[in-house]
């Protein structure tokens, strides 16, 4: 933990430093302070910790049917972890639905382990339910690290998923009349300093796609994918969405097909 | 409620606005074969009420169902259903009713600051702020702003204080859809973000002389 409080130490200088840095220059230093702290934890991402959690709870016996989950099929057969995440979301003929990690982890969770979703979708990002769901998350991308993401929806629910994406992508409402794209439909565009990724294309939805889960320096957390929907939900200033929900699946299929090519950085480490 | 109720009137005001209206009805182009009802579903099934934010803020109006397809918004063919729009949105705008514009501009630079506000972790009854920084850059020395929006530096300096400016900004931050129908700004006034005393502090901060807006000593840009 201490590489930790050294580099949280670090990168408030760095910001520090930055905040008194000429204007022009302003956006550019932030940037590269950010950069050169996630140079600095490269072999130090405190999504590490996350990771090996998650791989015990992977392995460990658990639930009614005292099953571990290293059965579970991810879309590459099952006990497949390796690469499995840059392929997701897709298609799974048992369930006949498009499902993400998460909401696959559930279905093995419930299948082999025996084990109700129900508490899991139910309990808050901070609770010790959705804890094992982020650390599970954290370990499974983990195995995916410097792949090419691979998401082309092929299978015509993958399609239609993909499709309900895009309109939920641009769907506005709200009070605001908020939609996704109303920040990150447009390139090079920011919210205060916070530069704001172009998911319709490429390289912006491999920027907010294939970071994530990630490690959040500023609140000390680890956020799956799901956690940071739901939080650009409520920015959005829309109801919740339910965790796991076709919602979150059809804009997590929509920023994955268009991320494809690109590589996962995941888990990722964020300021 | 109130906000249902709300845009229970504005569907009427643009149901009043011309018989043109239902004719020139763009379909939801989401290519030939979209499928409305999964998508419906998909909202439904997807949603839960928390704290203020109910599921009753995914009923769209008029504006938001039209702007939510932006490549047929921005159609030529869309042209004069842009233009009822930006018609039935200016009809909403309630001007000042002691008939001043500006407040103090002190008070619109904090709220020009605030972020908070309508999100399902924001308390009922608290005042919202702005979010104007999030995507305007205002006062110089406010470094950390936003570029969805433009840059609004030397704004009352570079247009004056007549009438019809002042105007046309009490209506851009009242229902900034008055103006440009698919418009990033949220419609302040109308949908109830800010009140009017608010909305004066904020005309002040665009418009007073003393405010940092339209100080000189202003980095270049």
């Amino acid at each position: 933990m201490d590489r930790v409080s050294v580099g949280i130490a670090a990168f408030l200088a760095v910001s520090a430093a930055v905040a008194t840095a000429a204007y022009a220059q302003q956006k550019d230093a932030a940037q590269e302070g950010i950069e050169a702290y996630r140079e600095a934890l490269q072999d130090g991402n405190p999504a590490e910790l996350f990771e090996l959690s998650g791989e015990e709870l992977w392995k460990t016996p658990a639930g009614p049917k005292k099953a571990s989950l290293e059965k579970c099929d991810l879309g590459l057969g099952p006990g497949v972890v390796k690469g499995a995440y840059a392929q997701l979301p897709r298609y799974f003929a048992d369930t006949d639905r498009v499902q993400d990690l998460e909401s696959r982890l559930l279905t093995c969770m419930e299948t082999l382990q025996g084990k109700d979703p129900k508490p899991y979708v139910e309990a808050s990002f901070t609770a010790p339910p959705k804890e094992e769901m982020i650390a599970l998350a954290a370990y499974i991308s983990g195995q995916s690290k410097d792949d090419p993401i691979t998401v082309k929806p092929k299978h015509p629910k993958e399609q239609a998923m993909y499709d309900l994406g895009k309109r939920m992508f641009y769907y506005q409402g709200g009070p605001y009349d908020f939609a996704c794209a109303t920040c990150h439909g447009q390139e090079g565009t920011r919210i205060r300093l916070q530069d704001l990724p172009y998911i319709p294309g490429q390289k912006g939805a491999a920027a907010g796609w294939g970071s994530w889960p990630a490690y959040r320096v500023s609140s000390g957390q680890m956020w799956s994918m799901q956690w940071r929907l739901n939080d650009c939900f409520r920015q959005q200033r829309f109801p919740e969405p339910v965790y796991t929900s076709d919602a979150t699946i059809a804009l997590s299929m929509y920023m994955a097909a268009n991320a494809s090519g690109e590589t996962m950085k995941t888990p990722g480490i964020k300021r | 409620m109130k906000h249902a109720m709300k845009h229970a009137a504005f569907l009427a005001v643009l149901l009043l606005a011309g018989p043109a209206l239902s004719e020139t009805k763009v379909a939801p182009s989401w290519g030939p074969g979209a499928d409305d009802a999964a998508f419906t579903r998909m909202l439904a099934a997807s949603f839960k009420d928390k704290g203020i934010a109910k599921v009753d803020r995914l009923t769209q109006d008029e504006t938001q169902a039209f702007c939510s397809d932006p490549e047929a918004a921005a159609s030529p063919a869309a042209a004069e259903r842009r233009r009822q729009i930006e018609a039935a949105n200016m009809a909403t705008v309630k001007w000042p009713s002691d008939g001043k514009w500006l407040g103090d501009w002190k008070e619109g630079e904090k709220i020009a600051q605030s972020g908070r506000g309508n999100t399902w972790t924001d308390k009922p009854g608290e005042p919202n702020g702005g979010n104007c920084y999030n995507c305007h850059q205002l006062s110089p020395t406010e470094i950390s702003y936003g570029t969805i929006g433009p840059s609004l530096l030397q704004y009352g300096a570079l247009r004056g204080r007549d009438e019809e400016t002042m105007k046309a900004a009490w209506a851009k931050i009242y229902n900034a859809k008055s103006a440009n129908a698919c418009s990033n700004m949220p419609r302040a006034g109308h949908m109830g973000i800010l009140g009017e005393t608010q909305i004066k502090h904020l005309m002040a901060l665009l418009f007073d002389p003393n405010s940092p807006v339209n100080s000189k000593s202003g980095p270049a840009q």
